[in-house]
């Protein structure tokens, strides 16, 4: 654990040493900004319409969980398909070409210390991210009266999405020694992971059963409306354990070929 | 101490390594010599642990790189072709680093990076990025990253490649002064570094070794190119299988 620390410790200044972790922070939140502005807006408009039509049931039905944090934080995840694999992409491929990968398993550290290390420090960015975002969330409780437990609730499923994509772009990212197919891979993985569902809607039986469990967007949404249920948090927890295990597998073949 | 035993690496079909045997006693200075590609580089990596070994035993200090790697690597210091640094990270940051990953207590981390900034010279540079130091420089900060939690094994691949004379002659000295209480083995093509530094040699051919020897033992009235040459031409010529076969039934 203390190895797994010092490797997270040395990836974390990595990211802020180089304009790295700051762009994707400034990108992340400034189109979360705008995310935010747009759908507040649209509600503010709704509201004022039925005000006017004199509706007061219809305004009843509007609340600001439903029509601005949830789609909020749906725009956010789909952010991070983007973001995510930015972060992992260097953390394999540059150990590689510059020759670290060398020190690395030279050194009295075993391989689930480097994986989980790794793994770590793309956490602490991801994290970040996910906290700083909850500006949002806190200037609407200033200004409104949403629901917070079903808010902050939401923003466990961002965090745990945004988890389960690093885990799988740490993993992609150990298959490669180029930086570009470490990004594509990674993309491409988390869009399957998150338009399977789509194949639900379709499929019958069985099939379209796991395909809806496969996809990370339903257990998302579930937790978007407050629900937290143990079967999505176990979903979350098994794709988090199969990518880190994977990689730690996909290490140590590469050592031993 | 370091025993390597009957050690081949093969790569799919191709052999790079052909049951190469040797040993490097305590405290001594090893030259480990070859042409390009004679497989100095992989047998380096195998006695580290980077590499697996397709067959053959390698033993450092009493523990074998296989079943006890961690002791092993604990044990060695270890200079690749390339120095393994972080662009983005200065010297004392880097070595920090590599001295927590090497299992040093956070207590010693210090007086550690002070010994090493000491030994390889790199005090004025201490605060420098490694992505702008000289050639000769990154070299010394890979230097001082194998020596930074004293191990009783160095193992330098080409340590002076790529640098300008004066700084050649500065690095052999130091590694002659690191030698006495270390085992270093140290891989090279330029046979004068050799000569001047090294107490036993190893050369290495088409993947097998075909001299070992005490250095004073080999150049008893020739120079070391002379045993050099004629070595790798008489393997050329025997056909490199042959001498492994007789050196193997040996």
């Amino acid at each position: 654990m203390r190895n797994a620390l010092t490797i997270a410790g040395r990836e974390i200044r990595s990211y802020f040493s180089s304009p790295v972790a700051y762009v994707l922070l400034a990108v992340f939140l400034a189109l979360g900004g705008y995310f935010f502005y747009a759908l507040l807006t649209a509600f503010n408009q709704t509201l004022a319409m039925y005000a006017m039509m004199r509706q007061p049931e219809m305004l009843q039905r509007f609340n600001l969980n439903q029509m601005v944090i949830a789609p909020l934080l749906h725009n956010m995840s789909v952010l991070l398909i983007f973001i995510v694999p930015a972060i992992t992409m260097r953390m394999f491929p540059d150990e590689k070409r510059y020759g670290t990968y060398e020190l690395l398993l030279t050194s009295p550290v075993r391989v689930g210390e480097i994986v989980f290390g790794k793994f770590l420090g793309g956490l602490t960015l991801v994290a970040l991210m996910v906290l700083l975002s909850g500006l949002f969330g806190a200037l609407l409780c200033a200004y409104g009266n949403p629901e917070v437990p079903l808010m902050l609730s939401g923003y466990l499923g961002l965090l745990l999405m945004a988890l389960v994509f690093l885990a799988a772009g740490t993993l992609i990212s150990s298959f490669t020694d180029n930086v570009v197919v470490a990004y594509v891979g990674t993309l491409f993985a988390l869009l399957v992971l998150y338009t399977i569902g789509w194949l639900g809607e379709t499929l019958q039986g069985t099939a379209g059963g796991l395909v809806r469990y496969i996809s990370v967007t339903e257990h998302f949404s579930e937790m978007t409306k407050g629900i937290i249920d143990t079967k999505d948090l176990v979903y979350f927890a098994t794709l988090l354990v199969i990518g880190l295990f994977l990689t730690h597998r996909s290490v140590e073949s590469v050592r031993w070929r | 101490m370091i025993e390597v035993a009957n050690l081949s690496k093969r790569y799919g079909d191709l052999a790079a390594v052909r049951d190469v045997s040797f040993t490097a006693p305590s405290g001594k200075i090893v030259g480990f010599l070859g042409p390009n590609g004679a497989g100095k580089t992989t047998t380096m990596r195998i006695i580290t642990g980077f590499l697996p070994a397709t067959s053959g035993t390698v033993r450092v200090e009493g523990f074998d790189v296989f079943e006890q790697s961690t002791e092993v690597r604990r044990r060695i210091g270890y200079l690749p072709e390339n120095p393994p640094l972080y662009n983005e990270m200065s010297v004392t940051g880097y070595l920090r680093f590599v001295a927590r990953l090497k299992g040093l207590a956070r207590a010693d981390v210090e007086s550690a990076l002070e010994r090493v900034l000491d030994t390889c010279g790199l005090r004025a540079m201490r605060d420098r990025l490694l992505g702008h130091l000289s050639k000769g420089f990154r070299q010394r900060v890979g230097l001082a990253q194998a020596l930074i939690h004293d191990p009783p094994v160095l193992i330098l691949d080409e340590p002076t490649i790529g640098l300008d004379p004066r700084q050649i002659i500065e690095i052999r000295s130091l590694i002659k002064t690191l030698g006495g209480k270390r085992t270093i083995v140290l891989s090279t093509h330029i046979l004068p570094e050799v000569a001047q530094v090294c107490d036993k040699v190893v050369i290495i051919n088409d993947g097998h070794v075909v001299v070992e020897d005490e250095l004073a033992n080999l150049t008893r009235g020739r120079t070391l190119e002379d045993v050099f040459i004629e070595a790798i031409s008489r393997d050329i010529g025997d056909g490199g299988h042959a001498v492994a076969a007789v050196e193997a039934e040996a």
